[in-house]
């Protein structure tokens, strides 16, 4: 049988780049700047919003919650009388296991995106699939914790490369554990020489004035941001 | 485990660029970098590409090795694993000169099973089409 060579060459993941970029410039329009916010599982995303969200001076935060089930995270921050919207990644097939430009776009409508200045999109906890693809977010932070392993920077080289800061939560459990926070550090430097960390414990509270900080610097940036 | 989503990811471009025509062969350029498994690819594709033109279609591989390049100090270098400070100057502006690619480089398709309407290649933009792709439940902010 006939068979004709098609010349393609095209980026396999250009579609949802371009949704990402009409994302983007919905989120430009309304001034709002946004955070895709990711970690593995149980790392501490929720409740380090819940401790940088309240009150951050002059800049008033919406969340974009994603989850493959339920609201439990949502309802979190909702009780804290922020705007929450929930997506849920659970009935479409491929998506399950990460936010993609599409699934973002679909919440849009249901974004008060006239009464907030930063989005904090948080994703479903994942070291992997997240890092691929990209929502329409001005920057990425990513949260790991000292009970994950010094190595992980080396085997998610995609994600800790992917964000502009670390956050390394769980610090209140060194006293307890065997974990190097020096041989982390080195570790993600050598993945991504000289990203920004912050050591914090969502728990004790130590560190969460300088990521809150960090946040009202962002929400003040001029234009646009590079992301990844 | 990316590679599920990857692998949509590839049956959307390719049905793209098809225009109906059954595809036999889908032709990858791979950077070391995106952390692709080959196998589990081909696993996920087959059971993603059930149908569409890329039923039973066979994924061959060009693999690209990741490279680096320091800019201050032009240094160039490969890497197995994923050090990104340059070795010589100890710099981290550093930047990837191959290894992130992810891409179809061509397709090789057979004749159309049913005659299709004549089509100007070109006029199919990168337009996300994704409409197979359910939409993801929204709940108005409480």
């Amino acid at each position: 049988m006939h068979r004709t060579k098609v010349k393609v060459v095209e980026e396999a993941l250009d579609a949802n780049n371009t949704i990402a970029a009409a994302n983007r410039s919905d989120f430009d329009r309304h001034d709002v700047k946004v955070v895709n916010f990711m970690s593995a599982p149980g790392a501490g995303k929720t409740t380090l919003l819940e401790r940088a969200v309240i009150d951050l001076p002059g800049v008033r935060v919406g969340v974009l919650e994603g989850d493959v089930q339920g609201s439990m995270d949502a309802d979190r921050l909702a009780s804290l009388h922020i705007p929450v919207t929930q997506l849920n990644t659970d009935p479409s097939f491929g998506g399950e296991c990460h936010l993609d430009a599409n699934m973002v776009r679909s919440a849009i409508p249901a974004l008060p995106l006239h009464d907030i200045d930063l989005l904090v999109i948080e994703n479903v906890g994942n070291l992997v699939c997240p890092a691929e693809f990209k929502v329409g977010e001005d920057t990425r932070v990513m949260v790991t914790s000292v009970t994950e392993g010094e190595e992980k920077p080396l085997k998610y080289p995609l994600m800790f490369r992917a964000c502009e800061l670390v956050l390394i939560n769980k610090i209140d459990l060194l006293p307890h554990i065997d974990f190097d926070v020096e041989r982390l550090l080195y570790n993600i430097d050598q993945v991504h020489p000289d990203v920004e960390t912050i050591l914090v414990s969502a728990r004790t509270g130590e560190g969460i004035d300088r990521w809150r900080e960090w946040l009202v610097q962002l929400a003040a940036r001029e234009g646009a941001v590079a992301a990844g | 485990m990316h590679e599920l989503s990857l692998s949509s990811a590839v049956v959307n471009t390719v049905v793209k660029h098809a225009e109906g025509r059954p595809v036999e062969v889908v032709n990858l350029r791979i950077g070391k970098l995106r952390q692709v498994v080959p196998e589990t690819l081909d696993f996920y594709f087959d059971f993603v590409a059930r149908d569409t033109v890329c039923d039973g279609a066979k994924l061959n591989y060009e693999i690209i090795d990741a490279r680096l390049r320091c800019k201050p100090c032009a240094e160039e270098w490969s890497i197995d694993i994923p050090h990104f400070r340059c070795p010589t100057c100890g710099g981290s502006d550093v930047e990837v000169a191959s290894g992130n690619e992810f891409e179809v480089e061509s397709i090789e398709v057979g004749e159309p099973s049913a005659p299709l309407q004549d089509r100007p290649a070109g006029d199919l933009e990168a337009s996300g089409n994704d409409s197979e792709k359910e939409e993801a439940e929204c709940i108005a902010p409480r």
